[in-house]
């Protein structure tokens, strides 16, 4: 407010006629670059949420047409007929193919990527690291189709050792129980979708790590802190919630992941005991293997479960939000 | 538990830069050095070397002795993680582990060194705590994050946690200068009575600081930039600061430059 006074009686060196200049000095001097950036980017955040709202809207809409003629339980059928009479379709299969894969490849993926981004930046000589991390760069930018070659053409065929391995010594619980049918199951998929998203978890981890102020690092060194004390003491609990956001960047890939898991899970609509058993299914895999031949029932049938899928990732994302928010007053943010 | 300083011809690098050159001197247990002088004239790098902290900045590196009591410092088979322990260090700017509680931050130090039976971390988290002046204005809030402290509280929770393991040297890196004046009477307080106990060094750019804190003085200074810090003298505070030995010396306390 004192600005505004200063501005209505400013000394006549104020340029303009008096009226345009009083309507501008109410709002405060602004600069036509100000302005033009000012819409820019208010212009672009209003977009980002249109955008959402009107992917959320299609979904919906589309989503509720099918859900209304559905005569089996969306949640619980294990049938996938949205064509027939009556049309019946259910979801079960693709949570479940979606979760545990998805489950499968974070577990294998996260250790690793938290393993790679510390040697990078707290073990290797710099030049190693630089050549690490630069060969990690290059796996974020192969596409997933060539991942789904080599996950069907290498991948599966060498599979059998790990499998008979897992068959022998964890067989018993069931989980692991292999019949000798062709890798083309929910682990295969889950080791390649770990391949996949380990980049994403890498990078990112690996930019958290670089950021531990040297301050708190000395202060672990200057206790007598071994290297590894270090990264226990300050780098692994300043990266905790990075380290967080980044596995959810990856989660957010392998729960969407499409062609690659196309070509490797050979598909089908049930729930196998084991995971080594060929078969199942994800969202993406099953829109992306069945939207060309649908007929516009089954379309919408699959937008339905795109929505779920829609739906999970928000859910992950907000969960993630929540185990950073919950400790944030010991985060190193505030430090 | 205090042990005697002796250094003889240290030199240390910064890659193939000579930052400070063939320093020798001796710091007496139970008493209070200050190391003075103007920026770049090496008085941090040296306080660094005499924990091998130096060398953990990339391309850090020491030639010469360092002697504690009977022990090089720099000896073969010397881990410089042992070091560390026995020879503890206050920083610049306050850093409490922003991921600790206050309790934690303090018994850091111990579990390191295997300590977790908590009767035991309570009591030397106590007594660390009162040792720093800190004690009356945490106790309440222990199980608190350090970095919701003050800026002088945090310094003094540092100073707990360096105390803590019981070091036999402890090395101060101007641990006031981003504190306010009240908050760094409290920790030249402390820091008179910490020297009952240890052998105490620390750097400061206040003078002042250094007349009122400490029983020894020594000034650093450079030729030129690019050159190597070198010590000039070193002796009793209050003769350095009324009739030193050398003419540098005295243009510098006088404020004639740096």
């Amino acid at each position: 407010m004192d600005i505004t006074t200063q501005q209505t009686t400013a000394p006549p060196t104020a340029p303009g006629p008096a009226a345009p200049a009083d309507k501008r000095a109410a709002r405060g001097a602004t600069r036509p670059g100000d302005r033009i950036f000012l819409g820019l980017s208010r212009g672009s955040g209003i977009f980002v949420l249109v955008l959402m709202a009107a992917i959320a809207a299609f979904l919906t809409y589309r989503a509720s047409i099918a859900i209304g003629k559905n005569e089996a339980n969306f949640f619980t059928s294990f049938e996938w007929n949205p064509s027939g009479v009556p049309p019946e379709f259910g979801i079960a299969v693709l949570v479940f193919g979606t979760v545990v894969s998805s489950v499968i490849a974070m577990v294998i993926a996260v250790p690793v990527s938290v393993g790679i981004a510390l040697f990078i930046t707290h073990y290797a000589p710099r030049r190693l690291g630089g050549l690490i991390g630069y060969v990690v760069d290059l796996l974020a930018a192969v596409p997933s189709i060539v991942y789904g070659l080599w996950g069907v053409l290498v991948l599966v065929p060498h599979m059998g050792g790990l499998y008979s391995w897992l068959d022998e010594y964890l067989g018993w619980t069931g989980v692991f129980a292999w019949e000798g049918g062709p890798a083309r199951s929910l682990l295969t998929v889950g080791i390649l979708l770990a391949l996949m998203i380990l980049p994403i978890i890498t990078n990112v981890s690996r930019e958290v790590f670089r950021q531990v102020p040297r301050m708190h690092e000395e202060a672990a060194l200057a206790l007598g802190a071994t290297r590894w004390e270090v990264i226990r003491m300050s780098v692994l609990p300043f990266g905790r919630s990075g380290v967080i956001s980044a596995s959810m960047l990856g989660l957010g890939r392998a729960l969407g992941e499409t062609m690659a898991v196309a070509m490797v899970l050979s598909p089908s609509f049930d729930i196998g005991a084991s995971l080594l058993d060929p078969g199942g299914g994800t969202f993406a895999q099953n829109i992306a293997s069945k939207f060309n031949e649908a007929t516009v029932m089954g379309q919408d049938a699959l937008i339905a479960s795109g929505m779920v899928l829609f739906v999970i990732t928000l859910l992950v994302n907000g969960a993630a939000r929540l185990i950073i928010a919950r400790r944030k007053e010991y985060s190193g943010a505030n430090a | 538990m205090a042990k005697r300083i002796d250094v003889s011809g240290l030199n240390a690098y910064y890659g193939s830069f000579l930052a400070i050159e063939d320093i020798s001197m001796t710091v007496e247990p139970r008493s209070v050095t200050a190391f003075i002088g103007p920026s770049g004239c090496g008085k941090s790098t040296f306080l660094r070397t005499l924990n091998r902290m130096h060398e953990v900045t990339p391309g850090g590196r020491v030639e010469g002795k360092v002697m504690l009591d009977e022990e090089n410092l720099y000896g073969a088979g010397i881990d410089p993680v042992a070091v560390r322990r026995e020879v503890g260090m206050v920083f610049q700017r306050p850093n409490p582990f922003p991921t600790m509680s206050v309790y934690d931050n303090v018994a850091a130090g111990l579990r390191l060194n295997g300590k977790h039976k908590k009767s035991e971390l309570d009591d030397v988290v106590e007594k660390s705590l009162k040792g720093a002046n800190l004690w009356n204005e945490v106790k309440d809030r222990l199980n608190k994050p350090g970095s919701g402290l003050s800026g002088g509280q945090q310094q003094r929770l540092c100073i707990a946690r360096a105390i803590a393991v019981e070091p036999n040297v402890l090395l101060m890196d101007e641990p006031c200068s981003a504190l306010d004046p009240i908050s760094t009477l409290a920790i030249e307080d402390l820091i008179g009575e910490l020297k009952e106990q240890f052998t105490i060094v620390i750097v400061t750019h206040n003078m002042q600081q250094a007349a009122r804190v400490s029983d020894r003085t020594a000034f650093f200074n450079l030729a030129a930039v690019g050159q190597p810090g070198k010590l000039i003298e070193l002796d009793d505070t209050e003769r350095i600061f009324s009739n030193p030995s050398v003419q540098a010396t005295e243009d510098y306390i006088s404020g004639r430059f740096g």
